[in-house]
């Protein structure tokens, strides 16, 4: 399994070389996003309106920070569980979107997605918020302020750890690695 | 009788809150390290060894183990011997809650109507269990309770005659459909008996058995020690990406129940498992 050390925004290239299991370590521009803000987009999406931020060729974090402490860039911060953004991922991927940051396992339509689009569905770990929120170094409310926790934020972000859950060419990285432990207790 | 002001209860409610959310029990941290000891898999070593410092992390800087600061659920034994004076009871707690988030900056997770889903920005309402018991004192706990494991959990009614293998059955299912989902490696309560409302409740006081205590009763320990192996032997693991550590503990919880009914509850408590008591 590979390791990269990448630089957002993301090539098609780079997107075939990436398989299940893979690390990247991704720096750049990200946008968080997470169910109230996808109900939203989907809708102008299908209505054929503007997204209120481009997010083509842009990663999306599922997330919903903590407010910061004085001093800090954000509050605690990790991923919410991804299939829960199932629902709307599809339309959100045939608009451009070229992966996403979730945790937890999700469903064929994403599965089919990622190889219809030649993009991916990243994992990155649950709850490690204290950790992963010192790989954010600065954070904007770019639109649906009104939905507090979860507005779309843009993050600068150095050296985040991911895990590539679900590749270009159809492969599932939860399917594969549990399939090795079942019955191995 | 002895007088309690109710500011007390909101500012312990707070305080509480907070101290909940940024120190993770224990028994919780233990039950991580003897996970990673086990764990076969490579990578669920990993995410054991990262949450392990990811609680290191939160305690030293004061900040919360995980984003999401969860529902406040919130325990309390109310001795009968006591007093409230200086306003309710009920609004002394949804204030502590708010007063909590807002001071302890953790997020705020609860929309004030589940199908128009706006925001309250407090984190209120709360979810009051309250328990009227002997004494003069007030014990209150809080479980800030994250909402991607509780999205996994299930209830149902069983007939009678399938009995202990249809409860495991049952919890297994469960647990399988919730797999990475519920962000494991998992607390797991379950609540057998009682009714509708009483099965889900007691499942729920069950998640906050400390790890590694086993039911007082032999032949619920049993089924508990049981259901731990099962559940460690699908496969799911930390965070569902293999392993033999897809749960810490398995506690059960039972009540007494109708000559129809085999009511049973799950509910899953993530690897966030955070509560705290405090007795006024």
């Amino acid at each position: 399994m590979a390791e990269y050390h990448w630089t957002t925004p993301l090539t098609n290239e780079q997107i075939e070389k990436l398989h299940v299991g893979d690390q990247v370590f991704l720096t750049g521009t990200i946008y968080m996003a997470r169910d109230a803000a996808h109900k939203r987009m989907v809708g102008l999406l299908e209505e054929n309106k503007p997204l209120p931020v481009d997010l083509r060729d842009q990663i999306i974090f599922y997330a919903g920070p903590c407010p910061p402490k004085p001093g800090q860039v954000i509050g605690p911060t990790a991923p919410t569980t991804a299939y829960r953004m199932d629902p709307y991922a599809s339309a959100m991927y045939e608009y451009g979107v070229k992966g996403t940051i979730g945790k937890g396992p999700r469903g064929d339509t994403v599965k089919a997605s990622c190889e219809k689009y030649n993009t991916v569905s990243f994992a990155a770990i649950g709850g490690l918020s204290a950790i992963l929120s010192k790989c954010i170094q600065a954070v904007k409310v770019v639109a649906y302020e009104d939905l507090g926790p979860e507005a779309i934020r843009e993050l600068e972000i150095k050296e985040f750890p991911l895990l590539v859950a679900y590749d270009a060419y159809g492969k599932d990285l939860y399917e594969q690695e549990i399939s090795k432990y079942k019955n191995r207790l | 009788m002895r007088t309690i002001h109710v500011n007390e209860i909101k500012d312990t409610v707070a305080n509480l809150c907070w101290e909940a959310c940024y120190y993770l029990p224990d028994d919780v941290i233990n039950g991580f390290k003897k996970a990673e000891e086990k764990e076969i898999s490579p990578l669920g070593k990993s995410i054991l060894n990262q949450l392990i410092e990811n609680a290191e992390v939160a305690a030293t800087e004061h900040m919360p183990y995980c984003h999401d600061t969860g529902l406040a659920i919130i325990y309390v034994e109310v001795g009968q011997d006591v007093h409230f004076i200086g306003g309710t009871f009920q609004d002394s707690i949804h204030e502590g809650v708010k007063k909590g988030y807002s001071e302890g900056f953790l997020r705020k997770s609860v929309v004030g109507d589940p199908l128009l889903r706006v925001n309250t920005n407090t984190n209120t309402p709360a979810i009051i269990h309250t328990d009227i018991v002997p004494g003069d004192q007030v014990k209150i706990t809080v479980l800030p309770k994250g909402g991607g494991s509780e999205n996994m959990s299930a209830m149902k009614f069983l007939l009678p005659g399938e009995g202990v293998e249809g409860v495991k059955k049952f919890v297994l299912e469960t647990i399988e459909a919730a797999g990475g989902k519920a962000c494991p490696p998992i607390m797991v309560g379950v609540g057998i008996g009682g009714s509708f409302d009483k099965v889900t409740g007691i499942a729920k006081e069950a998640i906050m058995r400390e790890v590694g205590v086993y039911h007082h009763e032999p032949h619920i320990a049993q089924l508990e020690k049981e259901l731990l192996e099962d559940i460690n032997k699908t496969g799911i693991g930390p965070q569902g990406l293999g392993g033999i550590n897809t749960a810490l503990s398995v506690a059960i919880e039972t009540y007494a129940c109708h000559i129809t009914a085999l009511p049973v509850a799950v509910n899953i408590q993530c690897h966030a498992a955070r509560k705290k008591t405090a007795i006024i």
